[in-house]
């Protein structure tokens, strides 16, 4: 396995956000209580009277965003992923993506790797909620650079958004160069693609690694950008390799691999197989420990990849 | 007797059972390395006087459909009910050391589905509170005895759903529901979870329609005070605020916001330990 550099996500979230604020003076932040770990303190300490903490009322801190959106601000809304898409979304739904307000909700401690904290804090159905909210952009940044330029970038235009952190430092894998609609090849491979988000997307790497190690050549593509999707390059990759791999931390019902799998079936279907949550809620433990448990591991993952390779008959 | 009717002998044996359950809730966080030493500290009295005192529990039929039921809304307090529970008899006190742990029924957050004698799987602020009020309408419809105790954090308080549910339960008029709100960061621009200021929160429940008293969260016969003036309220839900101290009983911890979430280290876990008299 290669050793990399990690960083954390939130707090290149925490310094776009200070730029943002330096740059443009319409744009405001607001987090809800997140005990301690709040992304916007470098914000409040810089600009103090253009942000608020709401305390713990997730659903109000939706609903106020909106109304400060709505008079033409840009605001940053940040709380716990669980909370920003579950608890709030009724409100996310209604104050902000039906009155199409200018929030930008960048969700922190997303996925099982919040560890200990079990269940109730483990968003696994977040991608599900907000991609299936009309107008909602939806991105899961795989290293801290990506999440840099991603949650500067949603500020260029007028309307809704949510970023998908983890609370785990993730290794840098880009120099975040990251483009909105478009999936980074991380990886050319011509034997079988590997699509992946967040925390897998160094496991997809590694994988891929492995398998060319053996002598198989895997894509490795980078989908940080869920929504809008990039359906042209899943195309083809699909029409280069033949088969595809999808790796994410989220419900595999209703998460990246269905994306993968639909986008590909009208005009290009091949195989794709899904490594990511099964449909169970997480439980406590060591973050990643738990990944394993849930079968998002490394080995797993090359178990699922030469399965491809053999039904594609590209090894025996 | 006491003026609460509770013997001083039961106090000093209460008194022993908290210290039991603060020494655990170190070893508890210490060896999981996370949860929330603060508010397990400031609540360990209530569960006490309530598991060891207060509620018609058999730990022998945890389902026995007649029990009293404790709400642990404030479902990140999980350690210092497991303590209880454990020692209450319901499972082994060896298995605490578990808390946290892949496949353990001991949930970082406390889970109904996975172990006996927990009530409800709370987490999500107000959410514990609503499903008390929906305990204690189910057992006054089926005339059962049943009394239904919720513990609710002052940050929960926030919570929209939180007054929600204190709104039904004054509707309803619950006199078979107790609500104790876990007093521990009075002070609005300190403390986790308690931006907006809830004071004066005993009028506002009050107004709410709940039989409201304050009372030292850490004084067993203040406790049994107002749990008998509960038990003799008709008509309407009661509720004490209990005026408690984050971190109890840890010097280095007590009011510290820092420790709201975060575990001892080695060290730290045995200082405690020495000021609550236990082994590490
Ligand atoms: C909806 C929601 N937002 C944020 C959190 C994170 N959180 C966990 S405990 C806590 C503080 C709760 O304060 P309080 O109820 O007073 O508990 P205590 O201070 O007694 O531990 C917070 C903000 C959460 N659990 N749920």
């Amino acid at each position: 396995m290669v050793e990399r550099k990690s960083a954390s996500l939130a707090e290149a979230y925490s310094q776009a956000l200070v730029e943002l604020g330096e740059r443009d003076p319409t744009v405001v932040a607001l987090d809800a209580d997140t005990s301690g770990a709040r992304a916007g303190a470098a914000f409040e300490k810089r600009f103090p009277d253009r942000f608020w903490d709401l305390g713990m009322m997730e659903s109000t801190l939706m609903t106020i965003a909106s109304g400060l959106a709505l008079g033409g601000r840009t605001v940053y809304a940040s709380t716990i992923a669980v909370f920003a898409a579950g608890a709030a979304y009724d409100a996310v739904r209604q104050s902000v993506c039906y009155n199409r307000a200018n929030v930008k909700i960048v969700a922190t401690h997303g996925g099982l790797l919040v560890g200990g904290d079990g269940a109730t804090r483990q968003m696994l159905e977040d991608i599900a909620l907000m991609r299936s909210l009309p107008g909602m952009t939806v991105i899961v940044p795989g290293d801290a650079p990506t999440a840099r330029t991603a949650v500067l970038d949603i500020a260029s235009f007028d309307g809704p958004a949510y970023v998908r952190l983890t609370r785990e430092n993730l290794p840098v894998l880009t120099d975040g160069t990251f483009t909105l609609g478009h999936a980074a090849q991380l990886r050319e491979g011509s034997d079988l693609t590997i699509v992946a988000i967040g925390a897998m997307l160094a496991r997809a790497l590694d994988v891929a690694e492995e398998l060319h190690q053996a002598g198989v050549e895997a894509r490795v593509l980078d989908f940080a950008s869920i929504k809008p999707a990039d359906e042209k390059t899943l195309i083809q990759a699909a029409r280069d390799t033949g088969a595809i791999l999808t790796m994410e931390e989220h419900n595999v019902l209703t998460g990246l691999g269905t994306l993968v799998a639909s986008a590909t079936a009208t005009t290009q279907p091949v195989p794709v197989r899904q490594v990511g949550v099964p449909d169970l809620f997480g439980e406590s433990g060591d973050p990643w420990k738990l990944l394993d448990h849930y079968g998002l591991s490394q080995k797993h993952a090359l178990d699922e990849a030469w399965g491809l390779l053999k039904l594609r008959g590209k090894v025996s | 007797m006491s003026e609460s009717g509770v013997p001083p002998a039961t106090v000093a044996e209460l008194q022993t059972a908290a210290r039991q359950i603060r020494q655990d809730v170190i070893r508890m966080t210490y060896h999981a390395g996370s949860g929330h030493p603060g508010g397990n500290l400031s609540v360990a009295d209530l569960i006490t006087a309530l598991v060891f005192h207060e509620l018609r529990l058999d730990p022998e039929h945890p389902d026995w459909p007649d029990r009293d039921r404790l709400v642990l809304s404030k479902g990140h307090a999980a350690p210092a009910l497991y303590s209880a529970l454990a020692h209450r008899g319901f499972f082994d006190p060896s298995s605490l050391l578990t808390l946290r742990e892949i496949g353990s029924p001991l949930q970082g957050i406390v889970d109904r589905r996975k172990l006996p004698g927990v009530e409800a799987s709370t987490g999500g602020p107000g959410q514990g509170l609503g499903m008390a009020v929906g305990i204690a309408l189910d057992a006054r419809l089926a005339k059962r005895p049943s009394r239904v105790y919720a513990i609710v954090g002052d940050g929960e308080c926030e919570s929209g759903l939180t007054w929600e549910a204190l709104l039904a339960g004054g509707r309803y008029g619950l006199d078979n529901l107790v609500v104790f709100v876990d007093r521990n960061d009075p002070d609005p621009d300190r403390g986790t979870g308690n931006r907006m200021g809830l004071e004066p929160l005993a009028d506002k429940l009050r107004a709410f329609r709940y039989d409201t008293l304050e009372i030292d969260g850490h004084q067993f016969p203040a406790i049994f005070e107002g749990l008998a003036r509960a038990r003799a309220t008709k008509g309407r839900p009661s509720a004490i605020i209990a005026r408690t101290v984050k971190g109890k009983g840890v010097s280095f911890m007590e009011n510290q916001d820092a420790w709201h979430a975060r575990p001892p280290n080695r060290e730290e876990a045995e200082r405690a330990l020495a000021e609550l008299g236990g082994r590490p």
